[in-house]
Formats: structure tokens, sequence, C-alpha cells
């Protein structure tokens, strides 16, 4: 990016006041900024909290789900697949990423066309992601056949590579309780939590891109003279796809 | 009161056709990187199970995807989100308070977590 934030001006100037930022860039994107390190800050409690559990409890590590594991199913096939599903969504998440950043560098250029091309590939990405998302989520808890128990090929959280099914006795949640199909219990929270609350960013990215792709249809920012409200939108999403990253490596690698 | 917020830095960020070409060829570099390692990622992660392992792999195998995770962070937040092309100081008030809560927050509970293993493990 060339401009302002490439030119140098001594610190004396940048900081001493008057109204120029010393950051050069403008309120909303400092505060776009803002938010995405408390964000960021959340999903690391998270994440870590998920470590201290599993490296706290000898009885999980037990029967914790093994990373590759965790979800080994490919639609309208019975093959085990490992990772073969989550590696599809992350590529999908990562290209819709690139589409992304596509359209904030056509917004550089004024390019309203472009800006709308791309905008457009980049909801269409985090669409198909939340439906991926959908999907991997009903199979976990419904599995094909509609019945938790019958979970005998796309047996995920339920496959306990350390040695049998997770049994819960006199553990009382009702008398019917004896196999425990979402696996550890703790793990499952973690899962559901985590996977969902990073679905629920993306749900709201995907929100903020169409609201976005609606002004600049309607030619809000040409007649603005910038695009950067899709600068700013655009780094809430990049911000959904690196937690995706490190929920990838978090839940389905290690 | 003069705002900041209008056009000042927006403009600043506008670029010609001819930059715009060497932008983005740098972007779908780093989409190749970034893909390329995520099939390395997805690659080790089917070739060389957990349970197939032996324990010292294993852990090499665990460090080098966190390795890769972060170097994939990395391409993501300093082009993707153009940190890198912010000004020296933004980058670092973004990131260094970032980076020290973080592994401020790893450190206390990993070391609770072996504590509480022990303690866990003890018992009769």
């Amino acid at each position: 990016m060339a401009g302002a934030a490439s030119t140098e001006i001594d610190s004396a100037t940048a900081w001493g006041g008057g109204w120029r930022s010393p950051f050069k860039v403008s309120y909303g994107k400092l505060m776009m900024w803002f938010f995405l390190i408390s964000d960021g800050l959340t999903f690391g409690g998270l994440l870590t909290a998920l470590g201290f559990a599993k490296y706290s409890n000898p009885e999980m590590a037990g029967s914790w789900p093994m990373g590759e594991e965790v979800f080994t199913h490919i639609p309208f096939t019975h093959a085990p697949a490992p990772l073969i599903y989550v590696a599809f969504m992350t590529f999908i998440l990562i290209v819709s990423s690139v589409t992304m950043v596509l359209a904030v560098e056509a917004g550089h250029r004024m390019d309203k066309k472009g800006v709308i091309k791309w905008l457009l590939l980049t909801v269409v990405g985090g669409l198909i992601f939340l439906g991926s998302q959908v999907w991997e989520w009903s199979t976990f808890i419904a599995g094909p056949d509609g019945d938790i128990h019958t979970w005998a090929d796309n047996a995920t959280l339920l496959h306990s590579v350390y040695g049998g099914d997770y049994t819960v006795v006199g553990h009382g949640h009702g008398g019917h309780t004896v196999i425990n199909s979402y696996g550890p219990t703790l793990y499952a929270n973690f899962f559901f939590f985590i996977t969902g609350f990073h679905g629920f960013h993306v749900f709201t990215g995907v929100l903020f891109n169409i609201l976005v792709l609606r002004n600049v249809l309607r030619g809000v920012y040409h007649k603005r003279g910038h695009y950067e409200m899709v600068e700013k939108v655009g780094l809430y999403w990049h911000f959904v796809d690196l937690v995706w990253v490190f929920v990838f490596t978090f839940f389905y690698l290690v | 009161m003069v705002r900041d917020d209008v056009v000042e830095y927006s403009l600043d960020t506008h670029h010609s056709e001819e930059e715009g070409v060497k932008m983005r060829k740098k972007i779908w570099k780093v989409t190749a990187i970034l893909s390329l390692i995520t099939i390395i990622e997805v690659g080790v992660g089917i070739m060389f199970p957990k349970t197939s392992v032996s324990g010292g792999t294993w852990a090499a195998i665990k460090y080098g995807y966190i390795v890769l995770t972060l170097l994939k962070a990395g391409y993501i937040i300093l082009v993707f989100m153009h940190l890198g092309d912010e000004t020296k100081s933004l980058r670092r008030m973004i990131l260094w308070p970032y980076i020290v809560f973080v592994l401020y927050l790893l450190f206390i509970l990993l070391t609770e977590a072996a504590y509480v293993y022990s303690i866990w493990d003890a018992r009769p």
C-alpha cells in the first residue's frame, strides 16, 4: 500500500498533538483493529482453556478424541476419510479470504465492478463454509439416521481411539445415560462452543459483507471517493479466517 | 472541530493500475503459500496419525503444526490484513501487547495444568 503509511515523519511531529493521527489510519480502521485484538484475546482464552483442560485431566487424556479422527466423514460416502472434509472447509475459508483481499485491492483502484465481483465471491465462500459447518454439526449431533446412537459410519466424537466408548455410569442425566455418544463431555463442550463461536463470527461476517456489497452496488462508496468500508469489513473477514487457522490446528490436527 | 475520519487517510491507500498488478501478484503468491502449508498439514495428519507414531515423533509433528500455524497467521495478518504496510508504531502497538499477553496466558495455564494433572494423578 503506497501513501502516508510509508512516508517518514519525525516522531516529534507525529506525536506532538495536532489533529493528524500518528498511526496514519482513519478512526474506523483503528477501532476495527482494537475490536479484533479484544476478539482475538477471547479466542485465545478459549483455546488456552482447551489446552488447560486437555493437559490437566488424566482421565480425559485417556478418551480425548485424536485430532485427525475428530471428523472422518465425506458427504454421500461411507468411506472413512480423516481430515479431508475439514481440509475442504479450511480451503474454502482461505479462498474467500483471498477474494476479499482482491476486493479491497480493486477498491483501492476505484474499480467498482471488481469490488462487486470479488465481494460477491467472498459472500458465496462464506455461505459454503457455513453450510459445511451446519452439515458437520448435524452429522455430529444426529447422524444420517437421525438417531444419536447409530453413529456407525459417522462416529466421530464417539470414536475413542484410546479405548472403548466413553461411559458415564451413575451420572444423573436421567436413567438412560449409560453411553455418552458425544465423547468426553468436556471435549464436546469445548468443541461445540469454540467452533460455534467461530461459526457465529462467520455468520456475522457474511452479514456485514452482504450489507457492504449492497452499498457498493448502490454506489455509496464510489460517491464517497474511497472504498475504505470494504477494507474494514475485510479486516474482520480475514480475522475470521485467522481464527479458523488456529481452530483447525488445535481441534483437528493436534 | 476537524474530523480525521473522512478522506485524509482513506485516499492515501489508493494506488495505480501498475501497482495493482504488483499487489495482485503478491496476493496470489501468498495464496499459493497458504494452500501449500494447509496441504502439508493435512498430508502429515493423514499419513502419520497419532497412534502410529512414537511419542517423540508426535511431539515433533505437534510443534511442526504449531510453527506452520503461526506462519500462516503471519502471512494473513501482515499481507491480507495489510498490517505489514501500516506504520511501524501501529504494527507494534497491535502485535506486541497481544503476543506478550497470549504467551503469558499460555505459560500460566500450562504450568497450572501440569500441577493439576499431578494432583489428579496422585489420587489413590
